[in-house]
């Protein structure tokens, strides 16, 4: 029988469906993810389901204590998250776009990275923020950022940003039964991608990375969206007779520096590609790791393919100017090969 | 009441081209000529107009997501408007902005804003900066019943009370933030009460009669000009539309609607200047139709502007780096 196919949206709404059946201690909040929040009527619950439409049908199924609207105050509502489980339950909260962090940063790098550490490793708190990453919807600057190496920057949190719906299905699931704070980054241009999905639950290992395509010519180290772009640039290269070796660093923070050390000894080349701006970035980590770990295997300085080191602009040419593309890593790997 | 025929044909003037600017995005948006979200004021004209009616052009606004009607009233002008929700050069932000942060800071236009509750501290801030000036400049500070439960809301009211500043902050009931109706969302009776508890005139007023917003809207910046503190004004109205364009607007019926388009705040004027004999007919239709060859020539202008090169992107992070 043919594997059966989600979309990555559908992966994510399944692994919050089948932990919240699993565990009763598993409950979701955020704005408007079931909609018409207070209403009775049949015909209004669930109106949106979500702003992009992710934690569709959950109310119908676990009923508004369970999936619960917030009205618009992210510090409130985060910072609830965190009080929750740091008090018994595993919260997954909806945090609409990844600029909202701005709001509400204090609850999350003072409270809820810090709690367990301050207090001795005498707390725990398993919750998982989901929130929206990536350029494309024309959203401008402050709905749009590819931001999450902020949070890689602070110990005490995790940070998840999966590229297909397989791994968007088992690491939601492993993010959910962790019991560190864990940030997952979903990237609103692949809601609609698809992919071989199993039904049942599994898990993905917060840690290792994927590993796409295998390749002895050149490392591509590549994250969220960009693994599609650095295999659709891999393709491009294979018809010219090299061969990339494609890392996905689905897993940010714990991250998989042997995954991207070993494949460096084997290609002796390294092309770093993130939508993220490029200062402070996981690409100049991924980079600053390949010169302190590798360089000796290094045949060919570290190429960088960002965004560039600008806010997200509005008008189509330039945000498709700003997000990095599959040409410029071609480009990039005929430089050092 | 203090309105002469030339303040009232402005009143009028301003919330028509509003409606017309909306209108005509709603249906462009579904025509698929607009690129990303827009989030339309139809139907709330009255507040804008009525509060920036008080305002002079060095007076400054702080707006939210949904702010073209803010601009407008203001004085933002309208060609470059369009430019920039079409994403064009040629628009007020050179299209990096679009809706979402749509502004004019030379017309005292702070911004519209994606982040809820991203203005009122920015209020205090253009509201602080007139004062130690010395100058009698004020700042109008617009949110929404979702705005009015962030954090920076409540921290700006306190703020702006405590050190008496010149801003009078707006709060836009239209009933639904996003799509979470006040009755879930909205702790206590009413949103003006949180003014009183910080010690300021909280008072509600219905954002449908933009006599009604003109008259409170007066008083509260004849109090912020003479250093007596900020006032919040807790304006009741409705949006037309849905959160944003695309919406399917499953959260409330079409009954509802339907009686809050019987309160249309532009049918109210003409009611009350028409039955007043304060105003000719004739003049109100000519405005109408000035009003929409104002959209026509906005749009036209917008069309034909080129989109910006893309290297344009890497421009105006620094002013100088």
């Amino acid at each position: 029988m043919a594997e059966r196919e989600l979309t990555y949206r559908g992966a994510i709404n399944e692994a919050l469906r089948l932990e919240m059946r699993r565990d009763e201690s598993v409950f979701i909040m955020g704005e408007d993810i079931a909609g018409a929040p207070g209403r009775d009527d049949p015909e209004m619950v669930d109106a949106w389901g979500g702003v992009l439409k992710v934690t569709e049908g959950l109310i119908n199924e676990f009923g508004p204590e369970r999936v619960r609207d917030t009205p618009i105050t992210e510090s409130a509502f985060i910072g609830a998250g965190v009080g929750a489980a740091a008090t018994g339950m595993r919260p997954v909260v909806e945090l609409m776009f990844i600029g909202f962090m701005g709001v509400t940063l204090d609850q999350i790098i003072n409270q809820a990275a810090k709690m367990r550490y301050m207090f001795g490793g005498k707390a725990k708190i398993p919750l998982v923020i989901r929130t929206t990453i990536g350029a494309g919807f024309r959203a401008a600057a402050q709905h749009s950022d590819a931001t999450y190496s902020t949070f890689v920057h602070f110990p005490g949190l995790k940070v998840v940003a999966p590229a297909t719906p397989y791994d968007a299905k088992g690491l939601l699931i492993s993010a959910i039964r962790d019991d560190d704070p864990v940030i997952f980054c979903e990237n609103k241009v692949l809601y609609d991608t698809t992919g071989p999905v199993p039904e049942e639950d599994y898990t993905v290992p917060l840690g290792p990375a994927g590993h796409p395509r295998d390749g002895a010519d050149v490392t591509i180290v590549a994250i969220s969206r960009m693994v599609s772009i650095s295999l659709e640039a891999a393709d491009r290269l294979a018809a010219d007779g090299i061969e990339a070796d494609v890392v996905d660093l689905r897993c940010l923070s714990p991250w998989d520096e042997d995954a991207i050390i070993g494949s460096i000894e084997k290609t002796g080349r390294l092309v770093v590609v993130d939508e993220d701006n490029p200062r402070c970035s996981m690409a100049s980590d991924v980079a600053a790791l390949a010169a302190s770990r590798a360089l000796g295997y290094l045949d060919a300085p570290v190429q960088m393919i960002t965004a560039p080191h600008t806010p997200v602009p509005f008008s189509p040419p330039l945000e498709d100017y700003y997000v990095p593309k599959a040409d410029a890593i071609v480009e990039a790997v005929r430089a050092i090969t | 009441m203090d309105l002469d025929r030339d303040k009232l044909l402005w009143i009028y003037r301003r919330m028509r081209q509003i409606r017309e600017f909306e209108n005509r995005l709603h249906e462009d948006f579904a025509a698929g000529l607009i690129p990303g979200f827009v989030h339309l004021y139809a139907g709330e004209e009255a507040i804008a107009v009525g509060v920036c009616a008080h305002l002079d052009d060095d007076d400054f606004i702080t707006s939210t997501h949904r702010g073209h009607g803010h601009c407008i009233a203001k004085g933002v002008e309208i060609n470059g408007m369009m430019a920039e929700i079409r994403g064009k050069a040629s628009g007020c932000c050179k299209g990096k902005g679009g809706s979402m942060h749509i502004a004019d800071v030379d017309r005292g236009m702070l911004g519209a804003n994606g982040i809820v509750g991203g203005g009122p501290p920015l209020a205090c801030g253009a509201g602080l900066s007139g004062r130690i000036r010395g100058s009698r400049q004020a700042t109008a500070c617009f949110f929404g019943d979702g705005g009015s439960n962030q954090g920076t809301t409540a921290e700006s009211l306190n703020l702006a009370a405590v050190w008496k500043l010149p801003v009078v902050f707006i709060c836009e009931n239209n009933r639904y933030a996003e799509t979470t109706s006040t009755d879930y969302s909205i702790g206590g009776p009413d949103i003006a009460g949180r003014g009183t508890a910080f010690g300021m005139p909280g008072i509600v007023v219905d954002g449908q009669d933009v006599f009604a917003v003109y008259e409170a809207a007066g008083e509260a910046f004849r109090r912020a000009r003479d250093g007596e503190g900020p006032t919040l004004l807790e304006c009741q109205t409705y949006r037309y539309f849905g959160h944003f364009e695309g919406d399917e607007i499953k959260y409330r019926t079409r009954d509802e609607e339907a009686h809050y388009r019987e309160r249309d705040c532009l049918e109210n004027f003409r009611s009350v200047v028409l039955d007043g004999e304060l105003l000719e007919a004739e003049e109100l239709d000519a405005i109408d139709r000035e009003a929409e060859t104002a959209i026509v020539d906005a749009v036209a202008f917008a069309e034909s502007s080129p989109l910006p090169d893309p290297a344009e992107c890497l421009n105006d992070v620094y002013v100088a780096y």
